[in-house]
């Protein structure tokens, strides 16, 4: 068969209408649509979206209360990364999948990718940057990651260690079991699991003193 | 250099280790620039298309949107190169046009208000459907890649000589062989004759390739997720059509490549020709996790067959392997030819053949993935090693252990040879930990509804290169400057080898400084960060712009207090006469001298073998200091081989098919050891990889539609922490390379081979030893398996 006749052939097959139909019962959508975030951010963009309208609002991000302009739809990781400058909390899939973006809501681990950032008024939010201690003094489950080398490419180390920080609230002495237990909504692509648990049963250990 | 180190071989933390615990560490969708617009794209809702009408007026005519980027406004590519955007998209989700905007949901809202009017054209997703007679091409031009486009396909007899359930061996595209293959059968005491499939899988690294470009002077200012750094340079400057020195690149964390990053990518040029259209303001570009499946690569998937002739004692006396490919729909990457020069080492068969065909596919781009064709390949040809183990009589290590190669191993058709091969002492050292003896004693033993099987896995990667170049600096503040211009994707090498020139220069590892991260900061030409390549090949180059400078340390050290330099040893920070150790200078000392002396002390003359770049950098820093420069020049004589061993006890579930990862001991074969506790996480790490390979990944269309069904992580299933052993185990055979000055190999890639290869035959063992000759092995394969039923498809089909 020619290319033309193939083409055609392929054409009868399936047509383009044909086509559309299946993709939409395949409940697909390519569009760039999703992931996305409206509104500026503050000082950099010239003008505010025109769809999105911003409330100053407060609240309470590692032990200080931050005034922030947020629009109604806004995630709580797109405040912190665009808004605060807290980049720390990162973005790996952004629906609640991969658990790079975790921080703190009221020492509960929470996605901040799928958290409205107006719910979490009048809450304490901890990030990666709100650890360590003055001077910079890293908080012990941070010193336990660095000992035992827990990262590897390290975009997944802060919600790792997020994770960690609330599991070693609620649990002090967890087995190595309730540890991967804990963490297991943190992927890691480095597979760096050995190494991050060896750093939670340090981590424990350093808090235990 | 001997073999009695400071620093080589001990733990240290690199430096970046702190940024990573604490957020300060900067990837690149953490930088920000003033009025920094934000990008989206507008990406194929279709397999194959020809663009008939982009109609861009209504987005043009939008508040907000600043810049709007068509296929016109790219070069054009020949068939089979992958364009910036297409006009004949090749796979669903290939980048069309690009809007720029004042936020995202503007630019969003734009991309939704282009017409597009798309053709739909013939599309194909399994390659066999491609070669069959009058099949599909996923390329107007051809179906077929082999350095361009080509058009091959195979005749209706060769289908029905092979049946449904066999590779048909039609005409191959490459094809090469040694010995007397059929000689070689004929003297066989077993022949197998084995049809596999392995799947294509995505690379998924956790960042997604956010890129945010500006340009500034009449230059391109680049974040981006990269693996490299300096050898990145030149693709990305052909891409935006600029001059090296014209692009400053800055990426000082990667996080994770796994091959996908290796190079620039022609998506990287899109924030860079908004920002140029939008009068060089900065343009963000945050990719989706659907978009970095959609052109954040994958590995290719095989549809292979191997004949394989065993002498009664095991070793392999003939191997005939023909590998089809599934290419993606451009140039792709080598996986099949890679598979099979992994298999004329690893098994050191006495004769081999091997043909293969890389058939272009409607699906996302191929690109290296961590052991590219060598990874799978051992996951394919492993447990047929154990079938003929069993129907030989022989031990499963043992087998492997009398194909393997020692340092006499040779290589590929043309049988070259290798730098050292600690192979056989890596089994050694593997079955001894794992214990082997004890362990496979457990084979087939059940317990409730889980029976246990145990294998082992070996995998092979080429671990080095050389011809590049190092730049260290020695300030007057007495600090050493190691200029390094791999990319920093987590393995840490880029501090590791730096260890090398803190070695030589006897100075502490505290007073030694690593420049990482950004062409601004005059970065060496550096070997691409990929290819188990740094750890050899770098700490060659390193190694020899540290002997530059300390050669220059003693010459400065003779000139001021007599004698001749070889009189004078560096150590400790300073440099003294041997004889008698009071007549010294500190670094910081000497480095104002050399700053006097100029000329060559200060790189101020440089010698002529440099690359232009690192020229251009030795360029920026003289003046400053104490310049050591040079070409690495070191001899190599043979591919340098790294291998990875993986034993693994896994426990499969035969009433619901779930396998469970139990032990695992990793063992490396890498030369000297530069950093034991990284190392380990290597190991470790990239075992956890090989088990996705094994058990877990896999990409699955829909073949009516050629709908991806995979794209998100809940659906590619890579490994959670619930899915590895709770304790790891490795160990590395820790012997020097002749070919390397400290005696190291890279050897990231085969730790993940060696795992899935091991994973592999452990579940098969569980069930009786009958490999499955696919790869994942997924529940309903186990079940089918557990009750001798029939698999639910073909051997040979894909998407399933």
């Amino acid at each position: 068969m020619s290319e033309v006749e193939t083409l055609e052939a392929t054409q009868r097959a399936i047509s383009r209408r044909a086509f559309i139909k299946r993709v939409i019962a395949a409940g697909a959508a390519v569009s760039s649509a999703n992931y996305l975030f409206r509104g500026s951010f503050t000082g950099l963009a010239p003008r505010a979206s025109a769809q999105g309208v911003e409330r100053l609002i407060s609240l309470k991000v590692n032990g200080m209360v931050r005034r922030v302009d947020v629009v109604k739809q806004e995630t709580l990781a797109w405040t912190l990364r665009y808004k605060l400058g807290l980049t720390g909390t990162k973005l790996g899939c952004d629906r609640a999948e991969c658990g790079n973006c975790t921080v703190l809501i009221d020492d509960v681990p929470h996605y901040s990718c799928s958290v409205l950032t107006h719910t979490v008024r009048d809450r304490e939010v901890t990030t990666i940057e709100g650890l360590a201690g003055p001077g910079g003094r890293l908080h012990p489950v941070q010193q336990a990651f660095v000992d035992e080398l827990g990262p590897q490419c390290g975009f997944c180390t802060p919600g790792q260690i997020m994770s960690t920080v609330a599991l070693l609230k609620r649990n002090p002495n967890p087995t190595r079991e309730e540890a991967a237990e804990a963490l297991s909504g943190n992927l890691c692509r480095c597979g760096a699991y050995h190494y991050y648990l060896n750093s939670v049963m340090r981590a424990a250990e350093y808090m235990r003193g | 250099m001997a073999g009695n180190y400071k620093l080589i071989g001990r733990d240290f933390l690199p430096p970046d280790v702190y940024g990573k615990v604490t957020g300060q560490a900067r990837y690149a969708e953490d930088f920000r620039a003033e009025g920094m617009l934000f990008a989206k794209l507008l990406v194929s809702p279709m397999p194959h298309g020809r663009v008939r009408r982009l109609d861009v007026s209504r987005a043009q005519r939008m508040d907000g949107v600043v810049a709007i980027l068509t296929p016109d406004d790219v070069p054009q590519v020949q068939p089979g190169q992958e364009p910036i955007l297409a006009r004949e998209p090749m796979y669903i989700g290939e980048p069309i046009a690009a809007v720029a905007a004042v936020d995202e949901a503007t630019a969003a809202a734009a991309v939704e208000t282009i017409q597009l009017d798309l053709q739909l054209l013939p599309f194909v997703t399994d390659p066999l459907d491609s070669l069959r007679p009058g099949g599909p091409d996923a390329n107007t031009a051809g179906n077929v890649y082999l350095q361009g486009v080509r058009r091959i396909k195979w005749t209706a007899r060769d289908f029905a000589a092979a049946g449904d359930d066999k590779l048909p061996l039609g005409e191959p595209a490459v094809e090469w062989s040694y010995g007397d293959v059929e000689a070689g059968f004929q003297q066989a005491a077993l022949v197998l004759d084995e049809t596999f499939v392995t799947q294509a899988i995505s690379h998924h690294s956790m960042e997604p390739r956010t890129a945010m470009a500006y340009w500034q002077n009449g230059k391109c200012y680049l974040h981006a997720s990269l693996q490299s750094v300096a050898n990145a340079v030149p693709g990305i400057a052909s891409l935006l059509g600029i001059r090296q020195e014209d692009l400053v690149l800055i990426s000082e964390n990667t996080g994770g490549g796994f091959g996908s990053k290796a190079g620039g990518y022609p998506q990287l040029a899109i924030p860079a020709l908004l920002s140029r259209k939008a009068g060089g303001r900065p343009v963000m570009m945050r990719v989706t996790r659907l978009e970095e499946f959609y052109f954040g690569r994958c590995r290719a998937g095989f549809q292979g067959r191997v004949r394989i002739g065993f002498r009664s004692d095991g070793r392999i006396t003939a191997l005939d392997l023909y590998i089809v490919q599934s290419n993606g729909p451009y140039s792709g990457f080598g996986d099949y030819t890679n598979a099979a020069g992994a298999v004329s080492l690893v098994y050191q068969p006495l004769s081999m053949r091997f043909r293969g065909v890389s058939v272009l596919t409607n699906t996302p781009p191929r690109s290296a993935q961590r052991g590219p064709g060598e990874n799978q390949i051992a996951a394919a040809m492993e447990p047929i090693l154990d079938k003929a183990a069993r129907q030989l009589g022989i031990d499963r290590v043992a087998i492997r252990r009398i194909n393997a190669p020692r340092h006499d191993g040779r290589v590929g058709a043309d049988r070259g040879p290798i730098t050292s091969s600690y192979l056989p002492e890596a089994l050694d050292i593997g079955a001894e930990k794992f214990g082997w003896e004890e362990q496979k004693k457990l084979s087939g033993t059940r317990r409730g509804s889980k029976v246990t099987g145990v294998g082992v896995g070996m995998a092979y990667h080429s671990a080095g290169s050389n011809g590049f170049d190092g730049l260290v600096v020695i300030k007057p503040d007495g600090k050493v400057y190691i200029h390094s211009g791999e990319g920093n994707l987590g393995t840490f090498s880029y501090a590791g080898t730096a260890r090398v020139v803190a070695e030589v220069l006897g100075v502490p590892w505290e007073q030694c400084e690593v420049v990482w991260g950004s062409t601004a900061r005059h970065l060496p030409w550096t070997s691409v960060q990929a290819g188990s390549n740094t750890s050899f090949t770098m700490s060659r180059a390193k190694y020899a712009a540290a002997v530059d400078a300390k050669r220059k340390l003693q010459e400065i050290a003779a000139l001021d207090m007599g004698g001749s330099p070889d009189d004078y040893e560096a150590d400790g920070g300073r440099v003294f006469h041997r004889e008698d150790t009071t007549r010294s200078i500190t670094f910081a000392r000497a480095a104002s001298r050399a700053i006097e002396l100029g000329g060559k002390y200060s790189g101020f003359e440089l010698p002529g073998d440099l690359n232009p770049m690192t020229v251009r950098s030795a360029q920026a820093v003289a003046g400053t200091g104490l310049v050591g420069v040079a070409r690495d020049n070191l001899e190599r004589n043979g591919t340098v081989p790294a291998f990875g061993v993986g034993f693994v006890r896994v426990e499969v579930d035969v009433e619901t098919g779930k396998v469970d990862v139990v032990d695992y001991v990793g063992v490396a074969d890498c030369g000297t050891v530069i950093h034991p506790h990284n190392l380990g996480n290597q190991v470790c790490g990239g075992a956890v990889q090989g088990f996705g390979l094994a058990l877990f990944e896999k990409h699955v269309y829909d073949p009516q539609i050629a709908w991806p069904a995979a794209r998100r992580l809940y659906t590619s299933k890579p490994p959670t922490y619930l899915d590895v052993p709770l304790e790891m185990r490795w160990d590395a055979v820790n012997q020097p390379d002749p070919a390397n000055p400290i005696g190291a190999k890279g050897v990231g890639e085969p730790l993940m081979g060696a795992a899935a290869a091991a994973v592999a035959c452990a579940v098969a063992d569980a069930l009786g030893g009958r490999p499955f000759n696919r790869i994942p092995i997924t529940p309903d394969m186990v079940l089918n398996a557990a009750e001798n039923r029939p698999q639910s498809f073909r051997p040979l089909e894909v998407n399933v």
